[in-house]
């Protein structure tokens, strides 16, 4: 979904940067009131924005006979909110543009706009939308980072048709053949980006679950995860805790 | 193998054969050069439609070769992956260390309870 560096013409490129410029804004004054109010999530913040850096390094061949990579953004919606992966995007998005020529300066307002603004949000919009018919957990999270993966490409290729219409078919014409090549390649890289989110938040969900419980991705006081397994050993976890608690207040009453 | 890492090893099972899928049946073997970047289809593409585009703007900086472009790929992935690896690792070795010391605790106060510690100790 990068838009190589100086293929924007100058109007189309200032108009996305333009458009991009107050969500990015907008982003650092979430991120820098998350971090000041609750520092504990700086850690989680910086695995989110990790997520994001190695799948858009990964370029993974696809059934189109081409390669393309997935975006990571996602994860980082889904458990900071949008606004918050305005700024992770961007940050990636800046590193691949000044360190590997990949995507550009002149361009990055129109790649953020499509990686680090429209993708988090549909995906995001979809998270929510599953989960309020009460869909389960790692269901919601898997559509809600396919469509974030997915949709960011649609839009790359919405922009580049908008800027190169083709001279006969006009805006349609061009959206199609930028949608084959970008959208279409992208389905089976958005179901692995979908499987790959559902596995870290597997992961999440064993190793944070307090934090995830502030952040709404889990309730209070239990998970909707088809986690059965996990949830029955820290059930006897939790029982033999109390076992111990119990002998021990049983051995200082009787002392 | 726990169950839950089971269902994660599949999940990562899947990622890979959608990723090997198409090399192994040679998708894009009727393709010019087999297996390019999309992004760079996209750029012939615009060609294709504006023979007469000139990009107006170069990187400020260009890997001088595909090796070095690839190691800063590789380098991407890395960071990302190394910064990954060490909040799990730092979860995982915080949650041992409060289970440690939560069954410590409970040795020692009843080690001190067996030797006839004040009553009600336990309960605090």
């Amino acid at each position: 979904m990068h838009i190589a560096e100086g293929f924007l013409p100058p109007a189309h490129a200032i108009a996305w940067g333009v458009a991009s410029a107050p969500f990015v804004v907008h982003g650092v004054r979430s991120l820098t009131r998350e971090v000041k109010e609750h520092p504990e999530s700086t850690l989680l913040l910086g695995a989110s924005g990790a997520f994001t850096f190695v799948l858009s390094a990964l370029k993974i061949p696809s059934v189109t006979g081409s390669c393309s990579h997935p975006t990571g953004t996602g994860l980082g919606a889904i458990l900071f909110r949008p606004p918050i992966m305005a700024v992770l995007g961007t940050i990636t998005l800046l590193f691949q543009a000044l360190l590997l020529a990949h995507g550009g300066l002149t361009t990055l307002g129109a790649n953020v706009f499509s990686m680090a603004i429209v993708g988090p949000w549909a995906g995001y919009a979809v998270y929510r939308l599953l989960k309020r018919y009460d869909v389960p957990l790692m269901v919601a999270v898997f559509f809600g980072a396919f469509v974030a993966d997915l949709s960011t490409y649609c839009v790359t290729s919405v922009q580049l048709a908008l800027a190169f219409p083709d001279p006969s078919s006009g805006f349609v014409g061009a959206l199609g053949k930028f949608g084959g090549i970008f959208a279409v390649t992208q389905i089976p890289l958005a179901v692995s980006e979908g499987l790959l989110t559902v596995v870290v938040m597997r992961l999440l969900v064993q190793s944070s679950k307090g934090e995830l419980t502030r952040l709404g991705v889990l309730l209070q006081g239990g998970k909707k995860a088809d986690e059965g397994g996990k949830k029955d050993t820290d059930a006897k976890k939790c029982t033999d805790t109390e076992k111990d608690t119990d002998t021990k207040s049983e051995t200082g009453a009787s002392a | 193998m726990s169950r839950n890492a089971k269902i994660n090893t599949l999940l990562l099972l899947v990622v890979a054969a959608l990723a090997v899928l198409p090399l192994a049946l040679g998708l894009g073997d009727d393709e010019k050069e087999p297996f390019t970047g999309a992004d760079a289809q996209a750029e012939t593409a615009i060609t294709e439609i504006k023979p007469d585009y000139e990009p107006w703007f170069s990187p400020l900086y260009e890997p001088p070769s595909g090796e070095v472009e690839s190691a800063l790929f590789a380098l991407q992935a890395a960071l990302g992956a190394g910064v990954l690896a060490y909040y799990f690792g730092l979860r995982k070795g915080r949650r041992q260390g409060a289970e440690q010391a939560r069954a410590e605790e409970a040795t020692e106060e009843q080690t001190a309870d067996a030797e006839g510690g004040r009553p009600g100790a336990g309960q605090v």
